[in-house]
């Protein structure tokens, strides 16, 4: 997976491309640890992003917790229909932000 | 059915995800349909890698089939782990907001409501779990 940053201000943009599974996961929770602390908005585009799994969704569960708790909030954009699916099969449609 | 065998190990499953897309591409297997069923396979083999053996390396057996008109893709994990039934579990409630929401469970919710079928039995010391899909 290829994760590409854009910091404008105090917003965070990632682009997330590729497969968001068991083996990248960790990726983007180390880029969330290392990024969010100081970001008011975190947008997520997930444009490019073709596949995410359980793993996946503990990471983004994990980043909107964090968000939230730092009074700042998150966007996730452009959600192809497989993945948009998990998000309803698994009541993330409800949690997140979906632009 | 063809059938590898492989180690317990999260590293394993590139080598699982080749087999399932090597076989799906032997039909004509739309992308979403195609993306559910190696969901599945992720969420059951990384199961099987995490918890099955917890203080050894065991192996884990993937046998794949595809049968019938409409085909229907069938996927079998057979390991000589804990007994465990992935289905006897209660379903997360993905009504919960997001403070009450802790990670966990929903692997398997995925694989329950994109597979057809799921079937687990222990037999012989052996987890078996199957789970089928028609491809349309």
């Amino acid at each position: 997976m290829t994760i590409s940053k854009k910091l404008d201000g105090e917003n965070l943009m990632m682009a997330l491309e590729g497969r968001l599974d068991t083996t990248t996961a960790p990726q983007l929770e180390n880029e969330c640890k290392v990024c969010l602390y100081e970001v008011k908005e975190l947008i997520l585009d997930l444009e490019k992003l073709e596949y995410i799994s359980s793993a996946g969704l503990r990471v983004l569960l994990a980043a909107q917790k964090q968000m939230q708790k730092q009074g700042g909030g998150m966007v996730v954009k452009n959600v192809n229909e497989t993945i948009m699916e998990v998000f309803e099969v698994t009541g993330f449609v409800e949690i997140l932000t979906i632009e | 059915m063809e059938v590898i065998t492989v180690p317990a190990e999260a590293a394993m499953l590139e080598r699982v995800d080749a087999l399932i897309q090597e076989k799906l591409e032997t039909i004509h297997c739309p992308i979403r349909t195609q993306m559910q069923v190696k969901l599945a396979v992720e969420e059951i083999f990384i199961n099987i890698a995490s918890y099955a053996y917890p203080s050894e390396v065991g192996q884990v057996e993937v046998g794949v089939d595809i049968d019938g008109d409409p085909p229907v893709v069938t996927i079998r994990f057979v390991d000589q782990g804990c007994p465990f039934d992935p289905l006897e579990k209660p379903d997360p409630d993905v009504t919960l907001g997001l403070q009450e929401r802790e990670p966990g469970g929903l692997g398997i919710l995925l694989v329950k409501k994109f597979m057809d079928q799921v079937g687990y039995v222990y037999e012989n010391g052996r987890n078996i779990l199957t789970i089928k899909k028609e491809i349309k």
